[in-house]
């Protein structure tokens, strides 16, 4: 029994640790493996949608990552897409059934983008490639350690987007604030309204890829 | 491995545990979601005259502003008058009426199709001895529905609020509707010329200045970006509001 409990791995071993922070810099969702960029475009012109669906998205992934882990040796190899689409499609619609009930005006904002997780593909991604061979807890680590990564990279595009789109920000519960001073727009400033439309959220993104690439050389493909 | 017989009952029971697992959220999350819906539609009405009020107080303000609620059907004759929380006349309430499934039947009748005869509520606010009429819109937008509602004082051409709703507009573009800045450019603007022909609101891409000055007066400026939008809510405003005219040109 004594050497049972040593083998057994820290909760938070450095492999365990390396699930938490590997997707937020080098096997970044977005920038690294490029997945979930339909959502990236869609929900970044403001603060609080991206904020809400960060949130969403992390409730998704980990709930998602766990069943999955459970189920993963019942699952037969050939409907296991489809399994992992019932799972994932059931989960949000809870969550969607839930903010309804409980946050309706953030609901109403995000109705539209919170169906579309079910098409988001980290998750598929995530359960194909992680849960279906692993155990629950590395799962649950790997499936918050994803969707921070994807967080960041949705908040950071997001500030960005309304900063200089609008000239605002708004937060959850707090609302909306003015940042860019009255003063400067008696000066001649414009919010860019090109900022709103969702080609700048790729160019965004890939400043940050730009940024990230050149402070880690690992990830530059050779050729 | 695993034989079709195993992968048939795995889906089935795998569909049965979801089927249960959502219907039994959605029974048991349902009350709290209607009462969300009727407490926004209740500050919606509310916020068109200028009367903000939070969750908690919403159901007080109403009963305490809103003083009649009449429902009208397209010859402007009044079928129910819902006043001091009881139904004076006619079955049904005003706040009860689906817009939605009324203006469907209306769109039915004028594809000449069959369709019972559509009623439209109209509100009834007494605001510090003043009273205005409320009247509720709904359309569509860009990617779903748009609505609102539109406060008049008791001239019944003058704009005094309006509040604009959506589901699912682009943020930033067409979801500017639901702001103050939009909202506020309606605020004195007239749906009927002088000699009470009705004129609606336009919606005008560009801005009003491109338009006769006679005109502006019945204008706002569209939303850069959101065009389509705009369009949207401009039908919104003239196939609601139209259906009121014969009830109003009864008023004056």
């Amino acid at each position: 029994m004594a050497e049972e409990v040593k083998l057994r791995e820290p909760l938070f071993s450095p492999k365990n640790r390396k699930l938490i922070f590997n997707p937020l810099n080098k096997d970044n969702p977005i920038t690294v493996q490029v997945l979930g960029i339909c959502s990236a475009l869609a929900v970044t012109a403001k603060l609080e949608p991206a904020i809400v669906m960060s949130i969403s998205v992390l409730a998704v992934l980990a709930f998602a990552n766990v069943i999955i882990s459970l189920l993963r040796n019942t699952i037969p190899p050939r409907i296991r897409i489809i399994v992992q689409l019932v799972v994932i499609a059931s989960l949000v619609i809870l969550v969607d059934q839930v903010l309804r009930a409980i946050a309706y005006e953030v609901s109403l904002q995000l109705s539209v983008f919170i169906g579309l997780i079910i098409t988001n593909c980290i998750i598929m991604g995530r359960l194909e490639a992680f849960a279906m061979g692993n155990k629950v807890w590395p799962s649950f680590l790997d499936g918050i350690g994803n969707s921070f990564g994807y967080a960041w990279i949705l908040i950071v595009v997001a500030f960005f987007r309304e900063l200089l789109g609008s000239g605002t920000l708004t937060f959850p519960v707090i609302g909306q604030v003015n940042v860019i001073p009255q003063a400067f727009y008696d000066f001649g400033y414009s919010n860019n309204g090109l900022m709103i439309l969702s080609p700048m959220a790729l160019i965004t993104v890939g400043i940050i890829i730009w940024v990230q690439r050149a402070r880690n050389k690992d990830l530059v493909e050779e050729n | 491995m695993f034989t079709n017989r195993y992968i048939f009952i795995y889906s089935s029971v795998m569909v049965i545990i979801v089927a249960a697992v959502l219907s039994s959220a959605a029974e048991f999350l349902k009350p709290m979601q209607q009462k969300n819906i009727r407490t926004a539609k209740i500050m919606d009405i509310l916020s068109s005259v200028n009367i903000e009020s939070d969750k908690s107080e919403a159901d007080a303000n109403y009963s305490k502003y809103i003083v009649e609620e009449y429902t009208i059907n397209r010859e402007g004759e009044v079928l129910s008058t819902f006043k001091n929380n009881q139904l004076e006349q006619g079955d049904v309430r005003a706040f009860d009426i689906n817009l939605r499934t009324e203006l469907k039947k209306l769109k039915d009748l004028n594809a000449g199709k069959e369709a019972q005869e559509p009623t439209f509520p109209l509100f009834v606010c007494n605001k510090e001895g003043k009273t205005f009429y409320i009247i509720p819109m709904r359309g569509n937008g860009l990617w779903g529905p748009v609505w609102g509602n539109m406060a008049l004082e008791d001239d019944f051409k003058t704009i005094i609020g309006v509040n604009f709703g959506h589901a699912g507009e682009t943020p930033g573009l067409g979801a500017e509707i639901s702001t103050t800045p939009f909202e506020e450019q309606f605020l004195r603007k007239t749906i009927f010329d002088n000699d009470y022909n009705f004129k609606s609101i336009k919606i005008v891409k560009g801005g009003i200045g491109n338009l006769p000055s006679v005109e502006q007066i019945h204008a706002v400026d569209g939303i850069a970006g959101g065009t389509i939008t705009s369009n949207g809510v401009s039908d919104m405003i003239k196939d609601c509001l139209n259906n009121y005219v014969p009830y109003i040109k009864k008023q004056i």
